[in-house]
């Protein structure tokens, strides 16, 4: 391990935590905006042009408001709670494999920070973590209405956990890989596994709304009944970093959905452009694409969020346990001995 | 009960059928219902720059008017006072002397008008009561102000510019 290694690998994660962060913080008005635009509105744009210092003002805001732990709260756990969920949206997005291994002179730089062997359930471990942090606060809070949401957030998690798993495990029969370079390694070019496993798709993005407590699944948060939800006690920053972990997460969610199904770095014609720009420039650009398809979902995630209301308890539990785990198995079983007549004759 | 109009239609209420039950149709929809908000004209009307048009009968901030010749018209007569329901208007009556001809039409004139822009319910009625043609409701919106003494407005506010200006 020389030198070089470390540097790289420390500009590498730095860069990435910023871009994390940056595409939260501008989640936030992206999400204003695109509400705005589907209601008929403008929405913030009185800081600088556009509204685009927004964000920065809101940052101000939530430093300067009071930060306030009610008495009767596990003021240990209550600070952990908001920790430990930013902890968990930002160690996400270190299996991701962000572009193609990049040439610079005789040097090749992998842009992944690391490419464990077991990268998907890496991912999935953090994202079933990131529920303890909501359950942690909820608890600490010695609030009844967060104490219920923390609840919720845990039973739905866990429910839609299973579904999740279920249809990655079709997607590991395709791929035949746990690690996440070589998975979309293989969706070279147009060979995308969303092709091949389109209904596991559906499932997973399903199951990735309900885990990153977006609408239509924001039981955990939902204002009307639970009055915000597990973070009704919270102010100031701590506030502020439960809500950045959620846009964190979807940020997450879209990139695993992007690198699983869509093909990752993955473009039509991704040999000519490697052929025309060179082994340095190609793979920026491979990452640049990468993005485009983030933002997609993230849009995507937004759009919906202003189309559907919320589901009611009992028909998230049902969508859940009896048709999205029915629909995953099944989809393991087709694909399965699809596989095996393939392989066979 | 029997319907007396025979107008009332009992909708029934089918099982959801297949597409129905996997909502996924009836999502896309929605969807494209919501994205075709995206591209349309958004009905913002932004504010401070950009100011909506007011009807012809809109009652904003009060003027007190001058004559053809540029004299104030009001005689300090007390009407307005006396039909405000609110009790907005107060105002302070002097006699005109000999060289502010130019300056009042009457020989009575006030020499402190004052509505507090806080009890006024902009009715419209002192506009009504005026003999002489003097207040006009024909303002913009009354601003918003921090203290409740900023919005007793007093003639300079009120009485409208020199009209050779």
């Amino acid at each position: 391990m020389d030198i070089n290694f470390v540097i790289e690998k420390f500009v590498l994660i730095t860069i990435l935590f910023a871009i994390s962060l940056l595409i939260a913080m501008y989640s936030t008005y992206a999400e204003r905006k695109v509400a705005a635009f589907l209601q008929d509105r403008l929405g913030p744009d009185r800081a600088g042009p556009f509204g685009i210092l927004q964000p920065l003002a809101d940052g101000v805001k939530m430093f300067m408001k009071e930060e306030i732990i009610p008495a009767n709260a596990n003021k240990w756990l209550f600070m952990v709670g908001p920790g430990l969920a930013m902890l968990c949206a930002c160690i996400g997005t270190a299996v991701i494999p962000w572009g193609q291994d990049m040439v610079i002179g005789d040097r090749v730089i992998p842009l992944q920070v690391t490419d464990i062997n077991v990268g998907l359930l890496y991912i999935f471990g953090v994202i079933s973590l990131g529920v303890y942090g909501v359950m942690i606060g909820g608890w600490a809070s010695n609030n009844k209405y967060s104490l219920l949401s923390a609840i919720r957030a845990a039973s739905q998690n866990i429910s839609y956990e299973i579904a999740m798993g279920l249809s990655i495990i079709a997607l590991l029969l395709v791929s035949n890989s746990l690690s996440l370079k070589e998975i979309v390694e293989q969706q070279h070019g147009f060979n995308w596994n969303f092709w091949y496993q389109p209904l596991g798709f559906l499932i997973f993005m399903v199951c990735a709304f309900a885990e990153t407590n977006r609408a239509p699944f924001d039981l955990p948060e939902c204002e009307a009944e639970l009055n915000g939800g597990y973070h009704m006690e919270y102010s100031s920053m701590k506030l502020g970093f439960y809500l950045f972990a959620e846009y964190i997460n979807m940020f997450v969610s879209s990139t695993v959905m992007a690198a699983l199904y869509f093909g990752g770095y993955n473009y039509p014609g991704m040999d000519y452009i490697a052929a025309q720009w060179g082994p340095t420039w190609a793979p920026l650009f491979g990452t640049f694409i990468f993005f485009m398809k983030i933002f997609a979902f993230i849009f995507f995630f937004m759009w919906v969020r202003w189309t559907i209301p919320r589901f009611r308890y009992d028909q998230l539990m049902n969508l859940g346990w009896k048709t999205l785990i029915p629909l995953a198995i099944a989809n393991i079983i087709v694909t399965g001995i699809v596989i095996a007549l393939t392989n066979n004759f | 009960m029997e319907s007396l109009s025979n107008k009332k239609k009992v909708l029934e209420q089918k099982p959801l059928n297949l597409a129905e039950r996997m909502y996924l149709p009836a999502i896309a929809r929605g969807l494209g219902t919501t994205i075709s908000h995206f591209f349309k004209k958004s009905a913002t009307i932004r504010y401070p720059e950009q100011q909506r048009e007011f009807s012809l009968n809109w009652r904003g901030m009060h003027s007190l008017k001058r004559d053809e010749q540029g004299r104030e018209r009001c005689t300090a007569c007390g009407l307005c006072a006396l039909s405000c329901p609110a009790e907005a208007i107060t105002m302070i009556a002097a006699e005109r002397k000999n060289d502010e001809k130019h300056l009042y039409r009457e020989e009575k004139y006030a020499s402190v008008y004052e509505i507090n822009m806080l009890r006024c319910i902009f009715c419209g009625l002192c506009e009504e009561a005026c003999p002489k043609e003097a207040i006009y409701l024909d303002g913009p919106i009354v601003p918003a102000d921090y203290l409740r003494k900023d919005f007793i407005y007093g003639k300079d506010k009120l009485v409208e510019g020199p009209l050779d200006k």
